[in-house]
């Protein structure tokens, strides 16, 4: 089991005909049942050609209606991506996930903003995020898929390669993953911790989940005071940037501690007192897991 | 990005914000010349600088007479101005801002930032203005109101009314408030601001209601529609490491310990940085190498780090998903030989093409210390730092004692430097499933295509 995707999604990937969207759904379309679940691309000027043999359509509604298509991945660039995010909610898939990197804050603005005033059913994960892979069926993104080992560890994050070094800890641990999700790290986004931690909750393939945060706004907190009311799981925890100094932005855009709060010590305490067991060696978040595991 | 207080009250005079009238200068003679144009009796002469604080580090003075802003200016004008934000060493004042005195009344506090919880631009207000808002949030959070702006409608008459009472606002000024704050978010929205603060906001003697300072910050991500904002950079108020990162789109930012740190991916970045204090070091920086390093990239990368004297060492800490551990370790070997590098270097590979990537570390015969997990690279290159540390003490009989396992460590280390050929490498290779590599792809390209515009 797992949450969000599995090896029945359909996918169409918008941004098929850039460099990126090409490499990615290629290494992608090359895991597990990746060459079932890709069925189409988007590009305006190049409908009717194809990419490797997936169908290139005019626009998503399109390709949502020929291939029956629930889940789109975007790589289109920064200034166009906001746009093609709201054209796959417009379409009605069920999950949209944008993994470009650098889109202007007031564009998330306004297209979360359109998706909760016209209460769009799609969900949205990203932007500037890694994607997320249900292990042995189906990967969405960019992360390296032979980290990973099929199982019922749930992990969630707001980076990439931090998430790829907690999967690979369990892997070499030997737990499996039920899904690991990147959420991004950009202050605007679509679903944050707690929602990623309330599919967790609710899937029968997940036995327990590993949380991991960053400085920079409130998310973390907000998740783990539901965790403290709701999990039913144990929920193993990291937050990144105990070092990072005040005002300075650590890479990702929401990555900041700004008016003395979002600090990492914060953070920690407050999963702490929610009964998540934080670690603050990142070298031993498989380990941290390992522990709870009944 | 950030630009100077003289900049930002030309961008608010654009969109309708009301505030003094001012003249920036480059010299004394200008600021002179700028206080006879402006008239009046009352001038206020302000350091310019990127940096907050400026007036309890004596970067704001008033002046009475012409004479006086002559002498206030050239005291300003080239001073190391240190303030809480510069840090101890101070920003050198290479621009000024002469202003004609106004007749504060009362001072209040506005501020403008991205709320992530509600996912739009908070108002912030207080009639606490001119002291330090961290301080007021802190000690008396029910000073501050707020509106959360609807995008689709912007600041509302009615909100702008309501927190401008809130706030103290004299009825007779209300009006040149509600409009002030609308202008104020309008040039928010429009600059692709993330940062917009007015401390002080004041009412005068005759009522009006001005902005006495202004700070704005704007979204790095957005500047690719806004070049007349790109034009206000002041690369001299910026680290030059961090200019010199950014044209090799390299993530840096100068901390202040002596490791320095070379990682892709911003987490992981800082998840290592937070690793090397836990074991008893202090990064000299944080350094995001990105998704798709090049040779090129490397080698830049370590010579920014290196320009910092402080480095004492470096760790590498590589997850290669797209990224190949063999392209990195090529990278680094070839980084580490023109750099002629003098420094420990301790590599931590993990992913893709692990093996091999270690391999060519080793084959090169550079004395690279290999680890292989976080924990042990970071408690490798602190036992480094301090074994030089402690290598350069020998001379005079300086004791300290220290931890049995990182002294065991750091004998390693040393051992492993004498020998100069790195083949003390810990290779903690377990056996993992790989697969062949693909081509190169960049991770997040994206960001890169932005100008060409498909």
């Amino acid at each position: 089991m797992s949450i969000l995707i599995d090896k029945t999604s359909r996918v169409i990937t918008q941004g098929i005909t850039g460099k990126t969207g090409q490499f990615h759904t290629r290494t992608s379309r090359e895991y597990a049942n990746g060459r079932a679940c890709y069925v189409a691309g988007v590009n305006p000027k190049k409908a009717g050609e194809d990419f490797e043999g997936i169908p290139i359509y005019a626009s998503v509604r399109e390709a949502k209606d020929k291939t029956g298509a629930n889940v789109s991945v975007i790589y289109v660039p920064p200034p166009f991506a906001a746009a093609a995010i709201w054209e796959a909610v417009e379409a009605d898939l069920d999950l949209v996930i944008c993994i470009t990197e650098g889109i202007p804050v007031r564009d998330l603005i306004e297209v979360r903003d359109r998706m909760r005033k016209q209460n769009r059913g799609t969900r949205l994960i990203g932007p500037n995020c890694p994607g997320l892979i249900t292990p042995g069926e189906l990967k969405i993104g960019i992360m390296p898929g032979h980290i990973h080992k099929k199982g019922r560890v749930g992990v969630v994050s707001r980076s990439g390669t931090l998430t790829y070094e907690a999967v690979g800890q369990l892997t070499e641990l030997g737990i499996g993953q039920s899904s690991a999700v990147g959420i991004g790290g950009d202050p605007v986004n679509g679903l944050k911790h707690i929602d990623v931690m309330k599919l967790f909750n609710d899937d029968p393939g997940t036995d327990a989940v590993v949380m991991i945060g960053e400085i920079g706004g409130s998310d973390e907190e907000t998740a783990a005071q539901w965790v403290k009311q709701n999990m039913k799981k144990p929920v193993v925890g990291f937050i990144a940037g105990i070092t990072a100094p005040p005002g300075k932005r650590m890479g990702h855009a929401g990555a900041i501690i700004s008016g003395g709060k979002g600090t990492a010590q914060e953070k920690l305490a407050v999963m702490e007192e929610c009964g998540i067991k934080v670690t603050r060696n990142p070298a031993e978040m498989g380990r941290t897991l390992k522990s709870v595991l009944r | 990005m950030k630009i100077h207080e003289y900049q930002g009250k030309e961008l608010f005079r654009k969109y309708g914000v009301a505030t003094p009238r001012g003249i920036a200068c480059f010299s004394v003679e200008e600021a002179v010349a700028a206080a006879g144009k402006l008239g009046g009796g009352v001038w206020v002469v302000k350091a310019q600088i990127h940096a907050g604080g400026r007036g309890k580090g004596g970067g704001v003075k008033v002046a009475k007479s012409l004479d006086e802003v002559r002498e206030k200016a050239g005291q300003i004008l080239g001073m190391q101005l240190v303030t809480h934000q510069t840090g101890p060493q101070g920003q050198k004042v290479r621009r000024l801002l002469v202003e004609e005195g106004a007749d504060i009344r009362k001072e209040l506090y506005v501020g403008m930032v991205v709320d992530r919880g509600t996912q739009r631009v908070c108002l912030m207000a207080s009639s606490e203005g001119g002291m330090d808002i961290e301080e007021v949030a802190a000690k008396t959070p029910k000073k501050i109101r707020k509106v959360f702006i609807d995008p689709s409608t912007g600041l509302t008459n009615g909100e702008a009314e309501e927190i401008s009472r809130q706030i103290g606002v004299p009825e007779p000024s209300i009006g040149q408030a509600c409009e002030l704050l609308q202008a104020l978010y309008k040039c928010f929205w429009e600059t692709d601001a993330s940062l917009a603060e007015i401390n002080p906001l004041i009412y005068t003697g005759e009522g009006r209601v001005l902005a006495l300072d202004a700070k704005l910050n704007f979204d790095d991500n957005a500047l690719f529609r806004h070049p007349e904002i790109v034009a206000m950079r002041d690369l001299d108020e910026e680290d030059p490491l961090e200019i010199e990162a950014s044209r090799y789109d390299l993530s840096y930012i100068s901390l202040d310990g002596e490791i320095g740190c070379m990682v892709n991916g911003a987490g992981l970045a800082m998840a290592t940085m937070d690793t090397i204090k836990l074991f008893g070091g202090e990064p000299a920086n944080f350094l995001d190498v990105g998704g798709g390093a090049t040779a090129e990239k490397v080698t830049a990368a370590f010579k920014i780090m290196l320009s910092n004297t402080k480095v004492k060492a470096i760790l590498v800490n590589i997850f290669g998903g797209i990224m190949k551990c063999d392209t990195i370790a090529e990278g680094v070997v070839a980084a580490a030989k023109e750099v002629k590098l003098s420094v420990p270097l301790v590599v931590r590979m993990k992913g893709t093409n692990e093996d091999l990537g270690k391999k060519i570390l080793k084959d090169s015969g550079l004395p690279i210390i290999s680890a292989g997990n976080m924990a042990e690279a970071a408690q490798n290159v602190v036992a480094a730092v301090k074994g030089r540390k402690a290598a350069a003490k020998k001379a005079k009989p300086a004791r300290k004692v220290k931890p049995a396992r990182k002294v065991r460590v750091a004998t390693k280390v040393k051992v492993a430097r004498k020998a100069g050929a790195g083949r003390k490498t810990k290779a903690v290779t377990k056996a993992k499933v790989r697969k062949k590599a693909k081509p190169a792809g960049k991770a997040k390209a994206a960001r890169r295509a932005k100008g060409k515009k498909k």
